[in-house]
């Protein structure tokens, strides 16, 4: 394992280094030391390395991930995972607000809570979340799933397109064109799927799936007058 | 942006450390303002006396004699206790008024910063690491502190600007964000016959705090009412006395992160700020729910 110690390393040294591991690298594990909160590390990572951060980050930990495992033993400060594309980013303790932001892909697993507007305009990514979310969660999400296995806070899901949301809790308030929905075999195999490779030790079955009501981002011709 | 931080210790031990705790958690939120900086420390109690924290841009000229000056026209007990633009002065409780209204008449550019019986302000426009130095806030004693760097958005950046706001004895605010209803607020709380300094926002946020006090709301109810009346994005960290409160607004969009242990409670706009508090690792971290009010008291 190569050991990055941010004590004594400059954040973009740290981040270049990670970033130069391509596909054929032979590093391909990592862990950075002494983050202290600091903010953007391990960002932009394009390769498949698995890189473990070994205490709290700040704002945008492992924002652009494409391919790589980030592991952050510790909690994540504001916009974690931002912009996703691919890979994998696990979160031992909570996520501040804005986790996963328009992720287009790959799977954002958060063991403790994630605070207000977890999955904002996500846009493919999976997000599981342990614990509890906070409000305006999912806001204009387009596509993609965000799994919740405690509760839900005010206006999940606002504005929301094709994105799939599962919660196992009380959801406080569903956002404007939000709404429950059928829990089809479909989507007990896609939860199966989100909760194993999550290490979530859950049943889909307790799940209740919301999505949007379709009502809002369709053109309604009685509405024409308006424009 | 703005950065906040606070200290509220339990641990006595600690005490002595407050001033340098609260210096290095400052330092380390910088870059979220480089306007000015401010800190309120809550220090000792001398018996039955009050602390005046007065600021003047030429202290050479100002402070020179004042406290022979201020015995002179009052006949009161005055001691004074000059650092750079600041000053303290301690007057007994009964003679409070009669220093104040001398001292706006011998020294009118002098301007309070801050009165109580444990509480001083040293604010100015600088870096944090600057205005702690020049203030000598690390060697400073206390049970509870707050601090504040500023990246001003919606009033000059001015000395009287900077944060921490006073607007009642021994109570401060800090402010990450921004009222949208301050101007009504402000002609509303003049009527009730609050006295403003600037036209700043924050500073509307402290009397209204202090205004409820006043009425006879404890801090956790003030608090709780501001999440009514306030419009606009706010946190805040507030110091009375004997207490040390939190409160975000409903969108809780501006940042906080608080820790606690056996030893102390701590708030900072990042989790950076409390990197280098002692038994950090194992203190519970948590970030302050949205429209939630926490506050401790000794």
């Amino acid at each position: 394992m190569q050991t990055l110690d941010m004590a004594s390393t400059e954040l973009r040294e740290v981040n270049s280094t990670l970033q130069s591991q391509k596909a054929d690298t032979n590093q391909r594990t990592w862990e950075i030391i002494n983050p202290k909160g600091s903010h953007a590390i391990a960002c932009g990572l394009d390769g498949p390395i698995e890189v473990t951060v070994r205490g709290s980050t700040g704002y945008y930990c492992a924002g652009m991930n494409k391919e790589a495992t980030v592991n952050i033993d510790g909690s994540a400060g504001p916009g974690v995972a931002e912009n996703m594309m691919s890979g994998k980013v696990i979160i031992e303790g909570d996520a501040s607000q804005y986790a996963g932001a328009t992720g287009h892909g790959g799977l954002l697993v958060i063991k403790g809570n994630a605070s207000s507007r977890c999955g904002i305009s996500m846009k493919g990514i999976d997000i599981v979340v342990h614990g509890n979310i906070g409000h305006m969660s999912a806001f204009m999400a387009q596509s993609g799933n965000l799994v919740v296995l405690g509760d839900a806070g005010d206006a999940l899901g606002d504005s929301c397109y094709e994105a799939r949301f599962f919660v196992r809790g009380k959801v406080k308030s569903l956002g404007a064109d939000c709404e429950e929905k059928e829990m089809r075999p479909e989507h007990i195999e896609i939860l199966k799927d989100l909760l194993e490779r999550s290490g979530a030790d859950a049943k889909p079955e307790e799940f209740t799936r919301y999505g949007s009501a379709r009502t809002l981002y369709n053109f309604d011709v009685d509405n024409a007058s308006a424009y | 942006m703005c950065g906040i931080v606070g200290l509220f210790l339990k641990d006595k031990a600690l005490e002595p450390k407050l001033g340098s705790m609260l210096t290095d958690m400052l330092v380390t939120m910088t870059d979220r303002g480089p306007d000015s900086a401010g800190i309120a420390i809550y220090g000792s109690d001398v018996d039955s006396k009050v602390k005046l924290t007065i600021q003047s841009d030429n202290p050479d000229i100002d402070f020179e004699n004042l406290d022979k000056d201020l015995s002179n026209a009052t006949n009161a007990q005055v001691t004074l206790s000059t650092k750079d633009t600041h000053a303290v002065l301690e007057i007994s409780h009964t003679r409070i008024n009669d220093v104040r209204t001398a001292l706006t008449e011998l020294r009118p550019n002098v301007r309070i910063m801050s009165t109580g019986d444990i509480i001083e302000i040293y604010k100015e426009v600088g870096l944090p690491k600057d205005v702690a130095e020049r203030f000598d806030i690390a060697s400073m004693s206390g049970t509870h502190g707050i601090g504040h760097t500023r990246m001003a958005t919606e009033s000059a950046i001015t000395t009287m600007g900077a944060h921490p706001f006073s607007t009642g004895s021994d109570q401060c605010l800090v402010h990450n964000g921004s009222l949208s209803n301050h101007n009504s607020l402000r002609r509303k709380l003049k009527r009730e016959g609050m006295t403003f300094e600037t036209e700043n926002d924050t500073e509307v946020g402290a009397a209204y705090l202090s205004h409820k006090m006043q009425n006879g709301s404890n801090l956790g109810e003030a608090l709780e009412s501001s999440l009514e009346d306030l419009d606009g994005f706010f946190t805040f960290v507030v110091g009375t006395k004997d207490g040390f409160g939190v409160v975000r607004d409903p969108i809780a969009c501006k940042p906080a992160v608080m820790a606690e242990t056996d030893q102390y409670v701590a708030f900072g706009s990042e989790y950076r700020a409390l990197v280098n508090l002692p038994g950090i690792e194992d203190a519970k971290v948590w970030e302050p729910e949205p429209a939630t009010v926490y506050f401790w008291s000794h």
